[in-house]
């Protein structure tokens, strides 16, 4: 039975988005030179693959359903009524692929790679006299970044995070992205009192500070609905869709503090463009206001919304990681690296010390966002050099 | 100019006025007073009567925006709205929903620990990467450049919190250099301070470096730096004579928006240190869920990005003869 979380959506958009600007490329156009520029830079493409792996581990998290409970006769366990009972859990494409590490848990920390335990406990020799002794794992060297403090593989949790990491990254600009074409343009295109209004719209949104209002916003709405983990009886009975997720939630507020950065280009570029010879052109010929604004300024601002896309990505990843930490992120079952950093920083003032957890976390995310950044600044170079200097 | 500064203040007024209202409508409209008493509370075994009296208690027992059981004024002045939010446009930020503590004084008292952190991390910032930017600048197309390059897009792509997690392990813990985390009053707290400003200013490094370069690099692009070494003038002359005043305007835009905030200080780097300022105070509140004191603080911190633009379109009329105060 297949479950479709409200992120889900964020994630086939993205690569809907991702085949839309690949058609693009094809044909002739800002999007083919640009391309034709990006390809030439050889980090930039390398940077592309990578972020691709990580579209694509997010893809597998993000296509999921729930299996029928069987009886131990092997079949699906039914109601009275007759209908097939299905699991609370909805399980992953990734959760199904890495099945073996996700199962194969241990009792308490391990170190990387290691086949005993990170603690001594009571073993009993063959010989039947009990020692103080460090536990040989039951899966010695599996874990590429050791067990967590209940035994869970630590390379699993930070795979976990990767859908976690691409949503907030991805899913904030996507969700602004209408708003900010719509007001944007409007403002630019009409101007007067409707520039005005925008205008005031969006200096007194900017003017709260993001982390302030993002704190307010999860504290009064985001603080309840689904977090990772089983789903509630509430979810079950709303059906296959799973529309009070904490995480989207999170992604509409980081993006009603965000959007106005980006609707001030955007109305910038319409200003400009308003202006420009084949909209005066189309102006008087009599073309409909409308057919203009959808013909003319929409497809012309596209570049700006890419270039936003690129750039604000690898910050809003980061600001995940910060928002977890104050207690405001995504729910604690939830995988994320926000969570794990903050673990790993009261594990690091134990003794003996437990690095993996951060490591992990440490290379995930940077694997992440450093090709982030450079491809986000190809991009720009590509599409707009003038954009450098802002 | 001083009737260009009365404008520009005027017409920060609707702004104002303007954040006042949403952050109205979002603690006390979105999320009633009744939710927040629960949530005070705790969510089991409240009764009405407990809510009720909570909110008599705090002020909270009255209409949000219009009072239709009072007479004449006592219609506007008899809510909600008028009694917590209206006293925030004359900094009267009243008391604390958990345990009565009088903000205004609290952010009086707290905001000196702010800016003993803020201020030498901003000053540094400052300097570091500006004279990092300009070497960089100078020897751009070298393999310092490009390494400098790299470095700083490398040290953009590291979490804020694993520098901080990192030095604290490092200095604090290994080396024993510095305390971990703490603060003490007077001169002896320069030792709690060391450790987050160094970590404050490498964090901010990458970006501040890179942003620095690039707006040198576009001066040096320029007619006037070249009609400058034409006449013989000497490299370093042309960058810290012309190229550095021409390029103020690029980094007025960065840097003096965020002076008010200095005040605010930062919300991460005073958990992780343990520093009693404002970042503290609003984490503190956020995690016990006072919603008074983190709507004083949303108004507060708005209150100081506005003065930071003001302030910012001063400064451009100070360094830019060019700009009119039209």
């Amino acid at each position: 039975m297949p479950v479709i979380l409200a992120t889900d959506l964020i994630v086939f958009f993205l690569i809907a988005m991702a085949v839309y600007f690949a058609i693009g490329s094809r044909k002739e156009g800002t999007i083919k030179t640009a391309w034709h520029e990006l390809r030439k830079n050889k980090l930039a493409m390398l940077c592309l693959a990578i972020l691709s792996v990580y579209v694509a581990l997010a893809t597998m998290d993000s296509i999921r359903w729930r299996d029928a409970i069987l009886e131990e006769s092997g079949k699906a366990a039914l109601t009275p009524d007759g209908a097939i009972i299905y699991s609370p859990q909805a399980l992953s494409v990734l959760d199904r692929v890495f099945s073996n590490i996700r199962t194969n848990t241990e009792k308490t920390y391990s170190t990387p790679l290691s086949s005993r335990q990170y603690s001594k406990e009571s073993v009993e020799k063959p010989d039947g006299t009990i020692v103080r002794d460090y536990p040989i794992l039951k899966y010695p060297g599996t874990h590429l970044f050791g067990t967590d403090k209940v035994g869970n593989d630590v390379f699993f949790i930070a795979l976990k995070g990767v859908r976690t990491g691409i949503v907030i990254g991805a899913g904030t600009t996507i969700i602004i992205i209408p708003f900010a074409i719509f007001f944007g343009v409007i403002a630019g295109f009409y101007g007067g009192l409707i520039d005005d209004i925008v205008q005031y719209i969006y200096t007194t949104l900017s003017s709260i500070p993001g982390v302030l209002l993002i704190v307010s916003f999860m504290l009064l709405f985001g603080t309840s609905g689904y977090q990772g983990g089983l789903l509630s009886e509430l979810n079950i009975r709303l059906g296959f869709f799973v529309p009070n997720e904490r995480l989207f939630w999170l992604c509409v507020i980081l993006g009603i503090t965000s959007w106005t950065d980006l609707c001030r280009l955007i109305r910038g570029e319409t200003l400009k463009l308003r202006e420009l010879e084949y909209v005066q052109a189309a102006k008087a010929f009599g073309v409909g206001k409308l057919s203009i604004i959808s013909r003319h300024i929409v497809p012309n601002v596209m570049h700006l919304v890419l270039i936003t896309f690129v750039l604000q990505f690898s910050g809003l990843v980061l600001a995940e990681a910060v928002l977890s930490y104050i207690g405001i992120g995504v729910g604690p079952e939830m995988g994320s690296w926000g969570n794990m950093i903050n673990t790993a920083r009261l594990e690091l003032s134990r003794e003996p010390v437990v690095w993996w957890n951060l490591l992990a976390a440490f290379i995930f995310m940077f694997g992440l966002v450093l090709p982030a950044n450079i491809f986000g600044d190809a991009v720009r170079d590509a599409l707009d050099p003038r954009l450098r200097y802002r | 100019m001083l009737t260009y500064i009365i404008r520009r203040i005027l017409y920060a007024i609707p702004i104002v006025i303007g954040v006042n209202l949403l952050t109205a409508i979002l603690f006390f409209y979105v999320n009633t007073p009744d939710d927040m008493a629960r949530k005070i509370l705790g969510e089991k075994n409240v009764t009405p009567a407990a809510i009720e009296n909570w909110k008599a208690d705090h002020g909270y027992n009255l209409p949000t925006f219009l009072n239709t059981k009072e007479e004449s004024i006592g219609k506007v002045t008899q809510t909600i709205f008028f009694q917590k939010s209206v006293p925030l446009f004359w900094f009267d930020f009243g008391r604390s929903d958990r345990n009565n503590i009088d903000i205004g004084n609290e952010i009086k008292t707290r905001m000196w620990a702010s800016l003993a952190i803020s201020v030498p991390m901003f000053i540094l910032g400052i300097y570091v990467d500006l004279f990092i930017a300009m070497m960089l600048a100078y020897y751009r197309g070298t393999y310092l450049d490009l390494w400098g390059l790299i470095i700083g897009v490398v040290m953009m792509s590291v979490s804020t919190l694993f520098y901080i997690i990192g030095g604290q392990f490092i200095f604090g813990k290994v080396l024993k250099l510095f305390p971990i985390s703490g603060y003490d009053t007077g001169l002896h707290s320069i030792k709690f301070l060391i450790l987050p400003v160094i970590i404050g200013v490498i964090s901010s490094a990458g970006a501040g470096i890179r942003f620095y370069r690039t707006v040198f690099l576009e001066e040096m692009n320029k007619d006037y730096i070249r009609t400058a070494r034409a006449k013989g003038l000497s490299e370093g002359k042309v960058l810290f004579k012309h190229a550095l005043k021409n390029s103020m305007i690029p980094i007025l835009t960065n840097v003096v928006v965020s002076i008010p905030f200095l005040f605010y200080g930062s919300l991460i780097m005073e958990t992780f240190f343990a520093i009693p300022g404002l970042g503290n105070f609003t984490i503190e509140a956020i995690q016990a869920q006072d919603f008074a004191i983190v709507r004083s603080m949303v108004y507060l911190g708005s209150i100081l990005y506005i003065i930071g633009l003001i302030l910012t379109d001063i400064s451009y009329t100070l360094v830019d003869p060019r700009v009119r105060f039209e």
